[in-house]
């Protein structure tokens, strides 16, 4: 069975280190706070400008004042800080974010990235993606391995236009977790119930099955 | 020396049809909504807007596009609004978008004596088009330009005659950036005091850079996405 959303939300979580400060973006990504380790101290960015996010408030907590990056209203921990949008991404160009977690279209063997734009549709904006890939040390992307029409979102190229170039190193998507390298994908894990075969025949870009390959533990 | 104006009608004084405007605010976070409603009714058009995002169909920068003021956008973000989508797509408006952190550092820039500066963000995408590429530490960056404008609209939390501003939670934003980038800063609080009743230690903008301050009211501060946990 290929994995949900809260599984690959989970896998993601294992990456994390005690003290990582995060940036995750909306969608699959967010979830990844719901699966943060019993007593692993992670802080939370949310480039409109605070550090040491918390979870959504209460219906007394709620604070017009206080909203994360997709608008939504959140908490802050105990310990937080307040910052502009400016100093928000100092922080991030400047590489102190240790793990970004993003949603994507489309990534290519390569590490590009497509994920703000398609042509025809309206565009809404790049936000903070651009600045997000172009610098982070440590990129994750969560992501549905194929489109809705089945279609590999694994690609030799992006067809999509771009939002930043070489900067992917893993992908953690519904069938698997894959290290990007050398031009390539590599599968580490693959989902309980996957076949390796699917994932070829579902991954249209350069694909390598490392040879310590293994059931994913989710 | 005196800052303080009455209100938003007398704080606008001078903002002319085609001028560029920089506004504050992440979504309808700290957004200068008293201005806002001041530039509707006197109905200055032709605006360029420097804001992070476009507002909603019927609250904030929203506002202003209803009465089909704004001629251009520049923006991070601009989803969610019905009438700017029909307006771009008729050719009535036009956008820029910009990376989040670049447009904060364009606008940081303009108001800090940097006239242009490099940034990784967006090398290699659309957005490089037309732009020099340098080498720094083995990576390519791109040379984006300072942003100003005629006059920048902010919104604080508290403020004192002498401009000094103080911000809450994340409602400050884009709006120190702006202060200082603005040939002409507006300043509306929602607390005004004295001089002496602000600790120094806490300011956030300076007064230095603020050039006119009022006291706002009837603040709706709408939210966009409410969200709270089930339990």
């Amino acid at each position: 069975m290929a994995l949900n959303k809260e599984q690959i939300a989970k896998r993601i979580a294992k990456e994390l280190q005690d003290g990582f400060y995060v940036n995750l973006g909306i969608g699959i990504p967010t979830l990844v706070a719901n699966y943060i380790p019993e007593g692993m101290s992670i802080f939370l960015q949310s480039e409109n400008g605070l550090l040491g996010m918390g979870p959504f408030p209460s219906e007394e907590e709620v604070d017009a004042d206080l909203i994360n990056a997709g608008k939504q209203t959140v908490t802050m921990l105990p310990g937080a800080s307040l910052f502009s949008s400016a100093d928000s991404f100092a922080m991030i160009r400047g590489g102190h974010v240790d793990l970004t977690v993003l949603g994507a279209m489309e990534v290519s063997q390569n590490g590009d990235i497509a994920n703000w734009k398609v042509p025809g549709k309206m565009v809404k904006g790049m936000g903070g993606a651009m600045d997000l890939v172009a610098s982070a040390k440590n990129i994750i992307v969560a992501m549905q391995h194929t489109d809705k029409a089945g279609n590999s979102k694994l690609l030799p190229s992006c067809t999509l236009p771009i939002t930043g170039v070489r900067c992917i190193k893993k992908v953690v998507s519904d069938l698997g977790v894959f290290d990007i390298r050398g031009g390539s994908f590599h599968l580490l894990e693959y989902a309980p119930g996957v076949t390796i075969e699917e994932i070829q025949a579902k991954t249209a870009g350069k694909l390598v099955i490392s040879p310590d390959v293994k059931e994913m533990e989710v | 020396m005196n800052k303080v104006v009455a209100n938003a009608e007398e704080a606008i004084k001078g903002i002319e049809d085609g001028m560029t405007l920089m506004l504050g605010g992440f979504g309808l976070c700290g957004i200068p909504e008293n201005t806002i409603a001041a530039l509707v009714k006197k109905g200055v058009k032709n605006l360029t807007c420097i804001s992070n995002n476009a507002g909603v169909d019927d609250f904030g920068i929203g506002l202003m596009l209803q009465h089909r003021q704004v001629k251009k956008m520049i923006s991070s973000y601009v989803g969610e609004n019905a009438e700017f989508e029909r307006q771009l797509l008729s050719g009535e408006l036009e956008v820029e978008l910009i990376p989040q952190g670049t447009l904060a550092e364009r606008c940081r820039a303009g108001g800090a004596g940097i006239p242009a500066f490099f940034t990784p963000a967006g090398y290699g995408t659309e957005v490089a088009d037309g732009k020099e590429v340098r080498w720094f530490n083995g990576k390519p960056h791109l040379l984006e330009h300072a942003l100003y404008a005629d006059f920048s609209i902010v919104k604080a939390w508290k403020g004192d005659t002498n401009g000094n501003l103080i911000f809450k939670g994340t409602a400050r934003n884009f709006n120190p950036m702006m202060a200082a980038a603005g040939k002409i800063c507006i300043a509306e609080v929602e607390e005004l005091v004295e001089p002496g009743e602000l600790d120094p230690n806490y300011i956030h903008v300076p007064g230095i850079y603020v050039k006119r301050i009022f006291q706002g009211s009837g603040y709706e501060k709408r939210i966009e996405q409410r969200t709270v946990r089930k339990s």
